[in-house]
């Protein structure tokens, strides 16, 4: 091979020369340094998924929570997370009835006891005939425990005044995220300028935005209007459409309604008219509705994508592709932990759907646990049954209480110059504009943050608040906002506005 | 199946779900001790768990992977998943590239159980079979690994090696040299090393005994130790604690680049899947009750009778199955299958060709059809061309066990009659 070498390019003879080497050095036992997973070797999709809400800023509050611990000496005494939608942490009592079933439903011996009321035990052991081995221990079937499919068809169908609902088309899932990531992976395609384009709202919630990052779809954004309350004109959805035709192929419009973060509950008209836009211009609809029980506006109502479409009649009805999805997570439950939720699919192609009961085969099955609590959300007490009384007081409690706290925080920051907040329609969250001053802006640039992303830091050091910029979800240009959930319990949420508002002001002086 | 729940584990769980039971006497002392504990770090179990796991469960698995193995785990190395398919499926995400002019390969044993096939599947990977030794009991050779992944270099990059031990669901449990062989290679060769050990905690001796892949590598010493990239998954699933239902396992990362390890945790934290009432089961598999607690008998003794049932379940079905003309079976080391090899005549397999049905495809539906028994074909797990084998469970109370060998001895007795 010698006279090989001497004859070759330089650069391939040095190539023979390494690959010698790396042998000899196998041979030996020893290595190359540099990993086999790098930050150029892996995906190269992971690189752009960023999702705000646990983001930079929740880990400098987890260190500040850490520092305050060891006894560091800060201007405050407590860090107050209002960036996740965590009810429960911040607070909200569990469901009695919903605690009771899933106790007894773990541990059957507690059938026994005679401190829990004969519908709790009725439903634990109604549950557990339905789970293999009557054990929520067991794997159930892919696309869910049968007797649940068929309990939450049934729940729909009340819901959305008789229209008929097809255990078959639902699907259970590990919370909504589950079966949005679930749907997106089976929607996006293409390559190049034929690469699936998906519509979202701006603002968003940013598992959209990551979720189509990690599948390298193309992201169309639609803006929301903040002047008229955040609502949705189809003709901005018109001109972003035919934007991204240039450069991608749009196949899917998300809308989640009542909005994340922006409270907003669409009218039945704007319902209406997105359903006629999606037929038109042949769009698969997702619909997000985890919020459906929580609207607090007068006036506002939630009406589910499902109900609207049917109501617009067959011409829509039999052809619009569309998936809507709820958890156990929001509205009065909070049960976040559970990871209960389920997708419903209406006008799947057949084939399609043989497609989507194979992909959720892979990760076997959503948690038993947390279906078992997806039936008692569709199939809570009725009159008459013991646990009824408890159940309405808990439920309408916590709404009521949350229907409070969007009203108050609407008030109190609207009373502060240059916070402008619209009407906390329905869901968890408020999401004002903050006015800020040039200097603070151009002092976060130079820092390399984003103007909002430099303010709520200054928030978190300052006064122990730990909210998410604006920029975490998307925003007009040159505009700037905050996500704050209305969660915490009414006395602490006052002391959060007042402390936001002495912020605000104090910032804005510092920096004119 | 059939098996029961372990109470402890169920007790926790009630309690931590409906606290008013820790007013209660009539659960255990340490059973209460537990769940507050439990609830103290977590709040509410409704509450949304922090990204890579509850810090307490992250330190008990810390612990319990310290114990097990003699070498100091760190936490933060820990990921807490929703079973071992979704961690293996989110580290699919993180490896492959599925796009381009060149795929990432991921070496795969035959035979191999059929989700992570498909998990490979829906990633885009490439699937780069490697043929387990049927012959000296489904040992893993390397100059067989050797073949297959110089095969794939033309048509794939080949980063990963995926391996199951205790195999699924070949039962074959590594020795410690066939470990130390393996990590090798994937020294050698610059592969990701995924270490399937789900069934880690059922092996049935004979003078085998488990080792992880970190341990060994571990003790491998400078160059490996340091520089091998692993990954390591284990669930609550399997084992005595056997709760499938409640998914929850947890993925260990050796020598994974810094900034990588970021893009790690990203990525589980919008797969936001991991339910907090799965993480209070794992907290008590990787730390369940000592001796001199109250509840530490019962646990004990469920623990024993559990394994006392698979270990007379492996040996019955052996005994059963080695008896049959036409049927052979290796040792069953670990795990809770049986994969054994149909030596169906040629009449057999000309009837299944008219049918258009694989031979072990037809034999499972024969037998379900006519014996109401469900097992599974080898053709659904992969296996040497020519070759027919069947997989079936073992971990089912001792007299359903008889029942199925019954069924599946009448079975084929017949079979073989009508098929000579």
């Amino acid at each position: 091979m010698k006279w090989c070498v001497q004859v070759l390019n330089p650069s391939f003879s040095q190539l023979l020369k390494s690959q010698n080497t790396r042998s000899e050095m196998a041979e030996n036992g020893l290595l190359h340094h540099g990993k086999v997973l790098t930050v150029d070797t892996m995906n190269p999709n992971v690189k752009r998924v960023e999702y705000a809400v646990r983001g930079p800023i929740v880990q400098r509050a987890l260190q500040i929570e850490k520092e305050l611990k060891e006894g560091v000496k800060k201007p405050f005494t407590e860090v107050i997370k209002a960036n996740i939608g965590d009810c429960h942490a911040m607070g909200q009592k569990p469901i009695t009835f919903f605690r009771q079933v899933l106790a007894l439903c773990s541990y059957p011996e507690l059938l026994e006891d005679n401190k829990f009321p004969e519908d709790v035990k009725n439903r634990a052991r109604r549950i557990l005939q339905a789970c293999a081995g009557r054990s929520l221990g067991a794997y159930s079937a892919s696309q869910g425990i049968e007797l649940v499919r068929r309990d939450v068809a049934q729940y729909i169908e009340r819901r959305d005044g008789g229209i008929p609902c097809n255990p078959d088309n639902i699907y259970l899932t590990a919370g909504a995220s589950d079966a949005i990531m679930t749907m997106l992976k089976l929607l996006v395609s293409g390559e190049g300028p034929s690469r699936t384009g998906v519509m979202i709202s701006i603002p968003q919630y940013p598992l959209y935005s990551a979720a189509l990052a990690e599948l390298a779809a193309v992201q169309i954004n639609y803006y929301l209007d903040e002047e008229k309350c955040w609502s949705l004109d189809v003709s901005e959805l018109r001109r972003a459409l035919e934007a991204a035709r240039k450069h991608c192929r749009p196949r899917v419009l998300c809308i989640i309604n009542p909005g994340n973060p922006t409270g907003q509950v669409q009218s039945r008209q704007c319902v209406e008219d997105v359903i006629q836009f999606a037929a038109e211009e042949n769009l698969f609809l997702m619909a997000d509705e985890v919020y459906q029980d929580n609207v607090y506006a007068e006036g506002c109502q939630f009406h589910s994508f499902k109900k609207v479409l049917f109501e617009m009649g067959p011409e829509y009805s039999d052809k619009l592709e569309l998936a809507s999805f709820h958890s156990t997570s929001k509205c009065y439950m909070g049960e976040c932990g559970f990871r209960g939720g389920y997708m419903e699919v209406v006008n799947l192609d057949p084939e399609v759907k043989v497609q989507l009961t194979k992909l959720v085969s892979v990760r076997l099955c959503p948690s038993v646990p947390g279906q078992a609590l997806l039936d008692l959300v569709v199939n809570p007490p009725q009159p008459g049954e013991p646990s009824y009384g408890t159940f309405i007081k808990e439920r309408s409690h916590t709404l009521e209480v949350l229907a409070e706290k969007a009203k108050m925080t609407q008030e109190i920051l609207n009373q502060v110059p240059g916070i402008t907040c619209n009407p906390v329609q329905g869901a968890m969250y408020t999401f004002p504009q903050i006015q800020l001053p040039p200097k603070a802006i151009a002092e976060a640039k130079e820092k390399g943050q984003a103007p909002d992303m430099f303010y709520c830091m200054k928030l978190l050091e300052e006064k122990g608040i730990c909210l998410v910029p604006g920029s975490g979800f998307g925003q007009r240009d040159g505009t700037y906002h905050f996500r704050m959930t209305i969660l915490p319990p009414t006395e602490k949420l006052k002391i959060v506005l007042d402390k936001v508002k002495e912020f605000h002001q104090s910032f804005t002086e510092q920096y004119s | 199946m059939g098996l029961k729940p372990l109470t402890f584990v169920r007790q926790v769980l009630a309690a931590c779900i409906y606290p008013s039971l820790l007013l209660d006497d009539s659960l255990p002392h340490d059973v209460r001790k537990r769940a507050q504990c439990l609830l103290e770090e977590c709040g509410s179990i409704g509450s949304y768990a922090p990204m890579t796991g509850i810090r307490k469960v992250l330190l008990s698995v810390s612990e319990f992977i310290t114990r097990r193995d003699g070498i100091v785990s760190n936490p933060d190395n820990i990921i807490i998943t929703s079973g071992s398919q979704h961690g293996i499926i989110v580290l699919l995400k993180l490896l492959v590239q599925s796009e381009g002019s060149v795929r990432t390969g991921v070496l795969i044993p035959v035979p191999c159980y059929i989700s992570f096939k498909k998990a490979l599947t829906a990633q885009g990977a490439v699937a780069v079979p490697y043929y387990l030794c049927e012959e000296e009991g489904w040992t893993v050779q390397i100059k067989e690994l050797r073949r297959a992944l110089h095969a794939a270099r033309g048509h794939c990059n080949p980063m990963v090696l995926y391996i199951i031990n205790p195999g699924n669901p070949s039962g074959h449990v590594q020795s410690k040299a066939s470990i130390e062989e393996v990590i090798r290679f994937a020294a050698e060769e610059r592969l990701f090393l995924m270490a399937d050990e789900v069934y880690q905690s059922i092996v049935y001796g004979n003078g085998r005994e488990f080792y992880s892949y970190k341990k060994v590598l571990s003790e491998m010493g400078s160059p490996y130790s340091n520089n091998v990239e692993l990954a390591s998954f284990h669930t609550i699933s399997k084992g005595a604690i056997g709760e499938c239902g409640l998914r929850t396992g947890y993925m260990e990362l050796v020598n994974i680049d810094p900034e990588v390890m970021q893009y790690a945790y990203s990525l589980f934290t919008i797969n936001l899947n991991v339910p907090v009432i799965g993480q209070i089961a794992l907290d008590v598999m990787a730390d369940p009750p000592q001796p001199g607690q109250p509840s530490y008998a019962l646990y004990a003794q469920v623990r024993v009778e559990i394994f006392l049932t698979l270990m007379n379940n492996v040996q019955r079905t052996l005994e059963v199955l080695t008896g049959l003309p036409g049927i052979t079976c290796q040792p069953i080391m670990g795990g809770v299958f049986a994969f054994a090899r149909l030596h169906l005549s040629e009449a057999a397999i000309k009837h299944a060709k008219e049918k258009k049905l694989k031979p072990d495809f037809l034999y499972c539906l024969r037998l379900l059809e006519d014996m109401r028994l469900f097992a599974s074909p080898g053709c659904d797990f992969g296996q040497e061309e020519g070759t027919y084998h069947i997989r079936m469970c073992l971990a089912t109370p001792e007299e359903t066990m008889e029942d199925v060998l019954q069924r599946l001895k009448s079975f084929h007795l017949r079979f073989i009659k009508e098929f000579p």
